[in-house]
Parts: structure tokens; C-alpha cells; sequence
């Protein structure tokens, strides 16, 4: 039973807690005639909800509290994990971990944004939004899996890199333009999965690889609906509306030759089983990374390169 | 303009640059002196009394770095499409058309070939004028293409940077332009040609967060904005208000973000010292 419960999820819940609850009287009387088709209902329900969700909604499934973080998926599909720590700088940036794992018989690099479950724990990972000296881990830790030969794989989830007065003057900026400009000629093959949120510079500032991969309820997109809602219409109450215009979905960044794939997620989004999510990513990962074992590294970077170069619209 | 060496056809569809709309005389934001625009082209278009740097466009920030008579410029007509079909108040191809008509330009960067003291450069300069400064896909593109224009004619490339960031109606796409342009800078660097970076006020958002920030050389002018969120922003999350010169070029400069800082009326001087320095 998720602890959190989204508004358009409530008549899924509702109906899951009362077959729950018949399931308790079936042991005294026969009714598991009726409880089928109550299963038979919900199982309709969630197709019809899930299926028919707005960009609204898309985002506010990747934000869901009981959603799947990096940790949870290194955790659940890797094994060997390392965390590996600081940036040699300033400190050791919380909201973004990373460190060397198992996926299988590959050794990777992991680096991914980490969220908080509650108050205390958001507090220590600062929501997920990254200082300069995040960005500078995760480039240290890349740098690392180039000097050993290591594929990498990014995981994004973050509401932003953080808008902070520290933040500002340790270079957020630079943090981040160094990063695109260092893990676009890394020499060795990068995987970025959007799990999450992906918002702006914040989520890019780890996201440049050979292969950009979206989980199926997340977004990615240059600013967030609320953002965008305050700017463009000056007030917070059309972040609907802004959601919808800036297209911000797995599908509508597959359109827009963003992404290279979406990750399927078990019906009504990761957190409603968190283990198959995980193993569908894996199996996902392992595919992706055999294609590109085999090609050559200056092939690779050429292609990442040019990967990026192709993005955009315009007419002359 | 003499620099300005245009095609026949060129000069049918780049309107005349308007005055200002107060006509000849402007009012400086640093110390409320008013003015001649003649005066203000003599100083560079900055205040005599106070030094305040006004905001200039691309032409005549090309005019000032660029030897009369050799700039040529490239891809001028490249346009924004409104590929998402994005709409808030008010429709993003509307936008750009009258911004298109407002100020003569088609996007917010001009790109081209030029000659700085006789070197031979690859520049780009950006108009804030143009819906902020944004950057969607014609500015990421011009950008990759100058840049990949300076690495494979062994130039060095000169940006002169004034944008407000990243430009919300492309939606992801627009972010996607911070990658690309810094991608071609990694392969610019890799051929070990020189970049060298100008900010100017404001250089704030995702191009702070890309080329602007990747400069072999960063060079600011006096008093430029320059940071990565708002400020607005930051005070929201902070909840106080800002010290006084925050995310100013000196600022940038005391924090190690830019080499240094430097009046517009000696920036030609400068940028023709460092490239001789270390590229002739
Ligand atoms: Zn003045």
C-alpha cells in the first residue's frame, strides 16, 4: 500500500483497500466471486487512469514520495557498490551520489541525484538539488572510470541545481558548463537514465552520454511547469497549462529526438512495484551497454558529439 | 555600418536600425546623466561620468571589436520555428515575428567571420534585445557553427555574451543547446584553439551555464550580471536580501569565474594582447 496517495490515484486506492478488506471476511464466507470482479475493476480502473494521464500528472507521478531514488536502484539491481565521496575541493555534496557497482558481470560507474524520503532526510540531501561541488564529484568520479577503462551510467532526479548564494559563488555555472563540455569527450561509453525529475541545467549538468534513456512517468525539460507558470504567465496557477506547452514527457522527448528510448515502468509508475521497475531498467542497461561495448571509443565520442549537434529546430 | 559588408540581397531584408526611443539622447542607469547619442558612440557606448557599460546589440558590438570593413557574417537567416507549438499569453511564433520586426534581427546572436588588429578571428556577439538574449536552437546552432568554423579554419573565436538564459518556448530543446555548444567547444579545445569569452550585463541561465563560463579566457565588462539562478530567485530561497555587488563581474572576478575585467573602450586592445600572446 503506497503511504502517499496523488489525487487521480485515490479511486485505485480506494477500491484496492476493499478488496483488501472482503479478502479479510473470505476466510468466514465464500466471496471470491465477488472479489474477481472487483480485481477485474481495478485492474480496468488503472488502465483507464494511467493511460489517459495529462503532462500534469506525468510530473507529478515523477514526483511521487514513494518513487524509486538512485540509491534504491543501485541498491535493488547493482551489487559491489562503493560510494565514493567529495569533490577534493569544498565537501561532499549530498544530493548527488555516486561510486563503483555491479551491474551483472559489467563494472560501472554510478552517479546519480539523490533524494530524501522525509523532512530529515530531505534536509540532508537538500531536496536533490545540487551545489557546484556536486557536479565536481560527479566529474572526478567520471574521470575516475575513464582513467579505468569503466563505463558510466547517470542516474537524473532533481528539482534543480540549487539557487543559492554559496551556490552562486562556487561557480553553479561553470560546475555545470564544465561537466557538458568534459563528459562530452570522455573516453569511455555513458548511459543516462532519467528517473525522475529531470529540470534544466540541474539534470543536464550530469546528463551528456552516448545513450539518453526516460523512464515512462518523468519529465525533462528546461525549466519546471511551476517556473515556467511564474515567468511566462506571471502567476503559479497555470503550471498545467505551462506543463502542457513545454512537452515535457518520455513520449514528447522521443519525438523531439531527445531521448533514444523510454524505460517501461510496471503500470501506474514505478513506486507501485519498485523491484519489476528495476529489473526492466537493468535489463535495459545490459542491452545498452553490450551495443556500445562495441564501438570504438573515438567512434563513440565522434557519434556523442554529433549526438547533440543534431538537436534543435530551425529554418534558413 | 562600414564593417558591415553585406550581399545585395541582404540588404533588402535587414531593416534599418531604429533610434532609441527617447531619440538622440539617453539617460544612464549608473548615474541618471543624460546623454548625446553621438558622445555615447565616442565612448563606447559608456558613461563618462560614472563608467556604467549601457547594454548594446550585436552591430554595435561588432563595430567596436571588429577591424572596419571585415566582418562577414554567417547563417543571418536562420529562424526559430515554433516547433512545439508553445503558448502562453501569447503564441511563440507571434513572438518571434515581432521580434523579428522590432529589431531587425532574426535570432539573438550574430555570427561571422572578421579580422581583430588584423587577426584573423571567428566572432559572435549576442542582442539581449532579442527576446532576452535567449538561447533556443538558432542560437545554440549559429554558436556550434561558429565554433566548428573557428576549429576547421584555425581561427580563434571570440563570443561576446548577453542573454537571460536558456529560452523556455523551445522546452527541452533549448536546454539540449547548452550540450551541444559545449560539446563543439571540447572539440574545439581538443584541436587547442583559443576561445575566448566576453560577458556582458546580463550573463545569467544556461548560456552562463555552457560557452559563456568555457572560455580559455573569461573577460567581463565592469558591473556585467553574471551568475548561473537570478536574482530573484536566490533571494526567495535565501529569504534576505543580497550583498551589495553580488553576481557582478568583480564578484565573478574575486571568486575566480573570470580572468578579468575590463572596460569596454580597451576590449579590443586586450583581446588583440592575449591572441598575440597565444595564438600568433
Ligand atoms: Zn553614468
Amino acid at each position: 500500500m503506497p503511504k502517499a496517495v496523488i489525487e487521480f490515484e485515490k479511486p485505485i486506492v480506494e477500491l484496492e483497500q476493499k478488496i483488501d478488506e472482503m479478502r479479510q471476511y473470505s476466510e468466514r464466507l465464500d466471496i471470491s466471486g465477488e472479489i474477481k470482479i472487483l480485481e477485474e475493476k481495478v485492474e480496468e480502473l488503472r488502465k483507464a487512469i494511467y493511460n489517459g494521464l495529462t503532462r500534469w500528472q506525468k510530473v507529478q507521478l515523477a514526483r511521487h514520495p514513494d518513487r524509486p531514488y538512485t540509491l534504491d536502484y543501485i541498491n535493488t539491481i547493482m551489487t559491489d557498490f562503493v560510494e565514493l565521496h567529495g569533490d577534493r575541493c569544498v565537501r561532499d555534496d549530498k544530493a548527488i551520489v555516486g561510486g563503483f557497482a555491479r551491474l551483472e558481470r559489467e563494472i560501472v560507474m554510478v552517479i546519480g541525484h539523490q533524494k530524501g524520503r522525509d523532512t530529515k532526510s530531505n534536509l540532508y540531501r537538500n531536496f536533490g538539488m545540487p551545489n557546484p561541488e556536486g557536479y565536481r564529484k560527479a566529474l572526478r568520479l567520471m574521470k575516475l572510470a575513464a582513467k579505468f577503462g569503466k563505463p558510466i551510467i547517470t542516474m537524473l532526479d532533481t528539482p534543480g541545481a540549487f539557487p543559492g548564494l554559496e551556490a552562486e559563488e562556487r561557480g553553479q555555472a561553470e560546475s555545470i558548463a564544465r561537466n557538458l563540455f568534459e563528459m562530452s569527450h570522455l573516453p569511455v561509453p555513458i548511459i543516462v537514465v532519467i528517473i525522475g525529475e529531470g529540470a534544466s541545467g540541474g539534470a543536464l549538468g550530469i546528463g551528456v552520454g552516448d545513450r539518453i534513456l526516460m523512464m515512462e512517468n518523468t519529465w525533462y525539460s528546461v525549466i519546471s511547469p511551476e517556473s515556467c507558470s511564474s515567468i511566462l504567465w506571471r502567476s503559479w496557477d497555470f503550471k498545467e497549462q505551462a506543463a502542457e506547452a513545454l512537452k515535457l514527457t518520455a513520449p514528447d522527448l522521443l519525438a523531439q529526438g531527445i531521448i533514444d528510448r523510454i524505460v517501461p515502468e510496471p503500470l501506474g509508475g514505478a513506486h507501485r512495484d519498485p523491484v519489476q521497475g528495476a529489473e526492466i531498467l537493468k535489463g535495459i542497461l545490459l542491452e545498452e551497454l553490450k551495443k556500445l561495448r562495441k564501438v570504438r571509443i573515438h567512434k563513440l565520442i565522434e557519434k556523442r558529439i554529433e549526438k547533440f549537434g543534431k538537436m534543435g529546430e530551425w529554418e534558413e | 555600418m562600414a564593417w558591415f559588408r553585406r550581399s545585395k540581397a541582404s540588404i533588402e531584408t535587414v531593416p534599418q536600425r531604429k533610434e532609441t526611443p527617447d531619440g538622440m539622447w539617453s539617460k544612464c542607469d549608473g548615474c541618471g546623466e543624460i546623454i548625446h547619442r553621438k558622445q555615447l558612440e565616442l565612448q563606447f557606448f559608456t558613461c563618462i561620468k560614472c563608467n556604467y557599460h549601457f547594454r548594446i546589440g550585436s552591430k554595435e558590438y561588432l563595430t567596436i571589436l571588429v577591424d572596419e570593413g571585415s566582418f562577414k557574417e554567417m547563417d543571418r537567416k536562420m529562424r526559430s520555428t515554433d516547433m512545439l507549438d508553445f503558448k502562453d499569453t501569447k503564441q511563440y511564433r507571434d513572438r518571434i515575428k515581432d521580434s523579428i520586426r522590432k529589431t531587425g534581427l532574426n535570432d539573438a546572436v550574430r555570427t561571422g567571420l572578421g579580422k581583430i588588429n588584423g587577426i584573423e578571428v571567428v566572432v559572435g556577439a549576442m542582442d539581449f534585445s532579442f527576446i532576452g538574449g535567449s538561447m533556443g536552437s538558432v542560437v545554440g546552432e549559429k554558436v556550434a557553427r561558429a565554433i566548428d568554423k573557428a576549429r576547421k579554419s584555425k581561427r580563434p573565436l571570440i563570443i561576446v555574451s548577453s542573454s537571460g538564459g536558456a529560452r523556455m518556448m523551445e522546452g527541452a530543446l533549448s536546454l539540449m543547446q547548452l550540450a551541444k555548444t559545449s560539446a563543439r567547444l571540447a572539440q574545439l579545445s581538443d584541436a587547442e584553439i583559443p576561445y575566448i569569452s566576453v560577458m556582458t550585463d546580463p550573463t545569467t541561465g544556461g548560456v552562463t551555464a555552457s560557452y559563456a563560463m568555457l572560455g580559455d579566457i573569461n573577460i567581463a565588462e565592469p558591473g556585467a550580471l553574471i551568475g548561473f539562478a537570478g536574482p530573484r530567485v536566490i533571494k526567495q530561497t535565501i529569504g534576505k536580501d543580497l550583498p551589495e555587488g553580488f553576481q557582478r563581474a568583480e564578484f565573478q572576478l574575486e571568486h575566480g569565474f573570470v580572468d578579468m575585467v575590463v572596460h569596454r573602450k580597451e576590449m579590443k586592445e586586450t583581446i588583440t594582447k592575449l591572441l598575440r600572446l597565444i595564438w600568433e
